[in-house]
């Protein structure tokens, strides 16, 4: 799972999804549609695992790395080639390149949630329903359930999930006697005691990050996309974004949030100096913390993420991915026997086990799993305040499906309030009037 | 054909027949595409010239364009000018270790574009990085490079920086072939150093500095690497549209819009070819006096 | 300037040498260049300090000196000890494609410079024409055409994705083009025909030697230019047991916005080292070669 950049560094997607076939999207509309009939069952799947042969893995996700091994230790007739052929956009470049050329497609590909209804629409994926995948409702949590489906159709398995929390320094809360935020109000008003008691502290870093945004929306009930197949609507100016331009234009004009971009080496040394006090993110940031800022060890701690109102419980995602196969994928049995695998079966529990935060409602409600003490985190329970997070997720939310091309221009355009050019409402506004006018391009019906 | 022409062709045909297929064919295939539209919904459709008349009529465009035109006339002329003194002076004999000055001047071109900009990116660090040092340390007030307006003369920067050296080397090397006769022949008649620069020097640059002239425009059109690796340290700086080769990457890859990419990538094409074309004319008219 | 032309340019180097010793030199101007030096190796001085940093010493320290414990030997060692010593396959894989792509641009090169040079065929002067047009079009914007071709053919994901590419060096012809012009004088080609030896024969034999200088020079700039490519692996390669340093560098880099990867910019920074070096010390170790190859390139037009 990748941080959303703006602009597709070095790679990015889909581009030529339509290409070499020369009417992939074709005309029908049906894309959101019905379920495909089931036509593999369980048991055509472990006839495959017994019978054996090779399947290409393409993730840039690091715990996978053991879920293989263990995979093919049980499995010992199956051979799996993972291979990391980049992390997001790099990736996407990868398999719509190789999907276009029509050789060399991986059976299996990480792709993030956000990236997924792009491909799902263009019919680059196998509809998973043809292995019964329906029948793994309930097996998930619902906001990563919801972001694997399009209509009926499942075009992908969770693999983790981002719900959000808010991850703050301790040292530095206390040493300026700031108390750990519940809502969105304290939070603003930490942010400027913060920084008038250390004018080179921040309560948070943003440079203006779409994932960002759209989750901050999301969590506030904002609705901004809506998507019934080839029929899209755009709307920034629902109450939801107004919350969130409510809350933040202030903190941009006061000049509280560090402007360092994210994940960049300016960021980690924010993070581990204390001049960026805390983060709001996604469930799958302990990990990164643990590596990459080892200079907070000891310091950081979880809270729940603020709310809008007291006492509210409402969270969203941020990131996450899922693994799915390519519809020009070769093995497809296999490829699917490893998906449930990895997702469901032990590998679930191996991928937790190694600090992946799962999707799977079994690992997240496991005594194991919540118990778990991280002595980073000064031997906080970690996983109890994420779990609950991920069992609040606002439902109903979905992204665009050319969410990639939206979010790469977000710089373009949002990115000028950050700068002091206009307000975040403004930015939104020019957002909503490009991803408008790049939808109608694409031959979308654009509300 | 002759017989020596026949020779000819044998000795430069398996550099054409290489350039054909990883220029030509991929240019042609590019011209092929140029002339369709693909879109998620509704596939692809022959739209003839209507992929140009929407480049030349878009904003992002020419806002592209035009940065990498002011680019072209400032960053080119400023850096050509240093690459011209050090090669003066070093080819002057009156500098102590000069070899050291002319290979240590040269290094930076064998760094990699992913390298130097990862090494100045640090450096315009207005925060963390040594400009954000500086300012903390002597009570400096240098303004963040990565800044909106600073940003084109921050990438000029790493652009001079990375071939300032090279095309020193270029004129160096021009120097070194004119005939020493005609500097003691100068010296003779009384002529100062500057006078043998004026009369002498200079008239012999003429052809290197065309050179290195018609590269060095090649290269502004070209600008990529620099602006796509600092975008991460400054992603509200550098639209997607920065320069035209950025602007074509980005509809290729974030966009989906291949035929457009392949439309945009043309026309810059044939806009080096030209300017770098009437920039050798006048370069050489001048020449052949 | 005809004149100069039929002058080796060796004995040139020569001439200059013996005149130089007789000028004064000059404080004022040397402290003036040294200005353009500074400027030229400090971010250089940056990268070699920040590799004798660890990870949190990077973060805590002023840039441009040295933070407390001294890690560049334990740098080194463990960017060639990460992820099972993959640098090393790197570096093996780089010199592989420098050794088969820049080598052989080289030998297109001096092929075709050579015949362009010493023959004067039909349609030369629509060859510079359609070299020069191939160059201005990007290349970053055909890697989506070149990228299908090429898998078309079967070719991506193997070193002649990188290969194949790098065989084609338009700056090389121009150099290898203008330097044979001056450097195999007719009168030997003309003498060796009449002595009855074939045209290939005369290529290796004869003009080689003749333009080994030049050769050495037009190695070196494919070298860096095979050395420092990223962009057309990035798009080529998924397989990381391919990858060429730039590209390997760049995916440690990445890491650092991964979820659950690695930070590892010491490593980075250490590498970026240790990618340079080698290049740095070829130029240095070849400098009489290529100055005196580019002399004579130059001042053709």
């Amino acid at each position: 799972m990748m941080i959303t950049r703006r602009r597709a560094l070095l790679g990015a997607a889909l581009s030529i999804t339509l290409l070499a076939a020369g009417c992939g999207g074709s005309d029908d509309s049906d894309s959101g549609g019905a379920a495909a009939e089931t036509t593999v069952s369980e048991a055509d799947v472990q006839a495959a695992l017994d019978a054996g042969g090779a399947i290409k893995v393409w993730a840039w996700e690091p715990t996978l790395k053991q879920v293989v091994a263990d995979f093919q230790k049980k499995y010992p007739k199956v051979k799996v080639e993972l291979v990391n052929s980049g992390t997001g956009n790099d990736a996407y470049t990868a398999l719509q390149n190789a999907i276009t050329a029509g050789t060399g497609v991986p059976d299996v590909a990480q792709i993030e949630y956000y990236a997924l209804p792009q491909y799902a629409l263009a019919k680059n994926l196998t509809d998973l329903n043809t292995f019964g995948a329906s029948g793994l409702d309930g097996t998930f949590t619902p906001g990563t359930w919801n972001s694997v489906h399009a209509g009926e159709a499942v075009y992908g398995l969770p693999m983790d999930s981002g719900p959000m929390a808010l991850f703050y320094n301790k040292e530095v809360f206390d040493k300026h006697g700031i108390a750990v935020p519940a809502t969105w109000q304290e939070y603003a008003a930490a942010a400027e005691k913060l920084h008038a008691a250390d004018p080179k502290a921040y309560i948070t870093s943003d440079s203006g990050d779409a994932g960002f945004t759209t989750s901050m929306i999301w969590q506030a009930g904002g609705k901004p996309y809506t998507v019934d197949g080839t029929n899209v609507g755009v709307n920034f100016s629902d109450p939801g974004t107004q919350k969130f331009t409510g809350l933040w234009q202030p903190l941009i004009d006061k000049k509280l949030l560090n402007p360092v971009p994210g994940w960049s080496d300016g960021w980690y040394q924010g993070l581990a100096d204390g001049t960026i006090a805390s983060l709001v993110i996604g469930a799958w940031m302990p990990a990164n913390l643990e590596s990459g800022v080892k200079a907070g060890n000891g310091k950081w701690r979880v809270a729940p993420m603020p709310q809008w109102e007291a006492g509210g419980k409402a969270t969203s995602e941020n990131g996450g991915s899922s693994i799915a196969i390519p519809e020009k994928a070769a093995n497809k049995t296999l490829a699917y026997a490893f998906l449930k695998y990895a997702t469901v079966d032990e590998g679930a529990a191996t991928r937790a086990a190694n600090g992946a935060f799962p999707a799977t409602t079994k690992e997240l409600g496991s005594t194991e799993f919540l118990g778990k003490e991280f002595p980073y985190f000064g031997g906080q329970k970690v996983n109890e305040v994420l779990a609950a997070s991920a069992g609040q997720v606002v439902p109903g939310w979905s992204y665009l499906p050319f969410q990639v091309y939206a979010n790469s221009i977000y710089g373009d355009t949002v990115g000028k309030a950050y700068l002091g050019q206009g307000t975040l409402q403004d930015g939104l506004k020019s957002w909503q009037d490009a991803s408008v006018k790049y939808g109608q391009e694409q031959g979308f019906t654009v509300k | 054909m002759t017989r020596r022409s026949w020779i000819g062709w044998g000795f430069t045909g398996p550099f054409l027949a290489v350039f054909a297929l990883v220029f030509l064919a991929p240019i042609a295939y590019s011209a092929y595409l140029s002339v369709f539209r693909t879109q998620l919904v509704g596939g692809t459709t022959f739209v003839g010239l209507e992929n140009y008349t929407k480049a030349l009529s878009d904003p992002q465009f020419w806002e592209a364009l035009t940065r990498v035109g002011l680019f072209l006339v400032i960053q080119v002329p400023i850096m050509l000018f240093l690459a011209l003194l050090i090669a003066l002076a070093i080819d002057s004999g009156r500098l102590y270790g000069a070899a050291f000055f002319r290979i240590s001047i040269f290094l930076p071109y064998a760094v990699p574009a992913v390298v130097a900009t990862l090494m100045w990116g640090f450096m315009y660090g207005s925060r963390i990085g040594l400009v954000g040092n500086l300012n903390e340390s002597f009570g400096w007030a240098i303004p963040d490079p990565l800044a909106p307006d600073l940003i084109l003369t921050a990438i000029g920067n790493i652009v001079t920086w990375e071939f300032v050296g090279y095309n020193m080397i270029i004129l160096y090397s021009g120097l070194r072939v004119v005939d020493t006769a005609l500097y003691e022949a100068a010296a003779i008649d009384g002529a100062g150093q500057f006078r043998i620069i004026r009369a002498i020097k200079l008239p012999a640059l003429r052809g290197p500095l065309v050179v290195a002239t018609i590269f060095s425009i090649i290269g502004s059109f070209q600008l990529f690497n620099e602006p796509q690796i600092l975008d991460t340290l400054a992603p509200n700086s550098i639209t997607t549209y920065f320069t035209p080769n950025v602007y074509a990457y980005q509809l290729s890859f974030a966009g989906q819009q291949v035929n457009y990419s392949a439309t945009i990538a043309l026309i810059m094409g044939v806009v080096t070819m030209l300017v770098a074309y009437l920039f050798q004319r006048r370069g050489m008219r001048g020449a052949e006096r | 300037m005809t004149d100069t032309l039929t002058i080796r340019p060796a004995a040139r180097g020569a001439q200059r040498d013996g005149s130089v010793k007789r000028r004064h030199r000059s404080i004022t101007l040397t402290v003036i260049t040294a200005l353009a030096l500074i400027y030229s190796l400090l971010p250089v001085v940056w990268l070699l300090i920040s590799s004798t940093k660890t990870q949190e010493g990077l973060f805590s320290s002023f840039g441009l000196w040295f933070s407390g414990d001294f890690a560049l030997f334990g740098n080194i060692a463990d960017t060639f000890a990460y992820q099972d010593g993959i640098f090393a396959r790197w570096l093996l894989n780089t010199f592989l494609y420098v050794v088969v792509g820049a080598g052989g641009a080289t030998l297109l090169n001096a092929l075709a410079g050579y015949g362009l040079a010493k023959f004067n065929f039909r349609g030369r002067a629509a060859v510079f024409a359609v070299v020069l047009g191939g160059v201005a079009v990007p290349p970053t914007a055909l890697a989506v055409p070149t990228f299908l071709m090429f898998a078309k053919m079967g070719l991506t994901d193997t070193p002649w994705a990188i290969i194949i590419p790098a065989l084609v060096c338009p700056f090389g012809l121009y150099l290898m083009w203008t330097y044979a012009t001056d450097a195999v004088p007719d009168e030997i080609l003309e003498s060796a025909r009449v002595d009855g030896a074939g045209e290939f024969k005369i290529f290796f034999s004869l003009a080689t030697p003749l333009l080994a200088p030049g050769l050495v020079t037009v190695l070196l700039f494919n070298t860096v230019v095979t050395w420092n490519n990223f962009f057309l692996p990035l798009i080529m390669l998924k397989d990381p047991d391919l990858y060429p340093l730039t590209l390997g560098l760049y995916s440690w880099a990445e890491q650092a916005s991964t979820v659950g990867g690695d930070v590892v910019y010491n490593l980075v920074i250490t590498g970026s080292l240790l990618t340079i070096v080698p290049l740095i010390a070829a130029f240095l170790l070849l400098q009489r070669y290529w100055q005196s190859g580019l002399a004579a390139g130059s001042v053709k037009q």
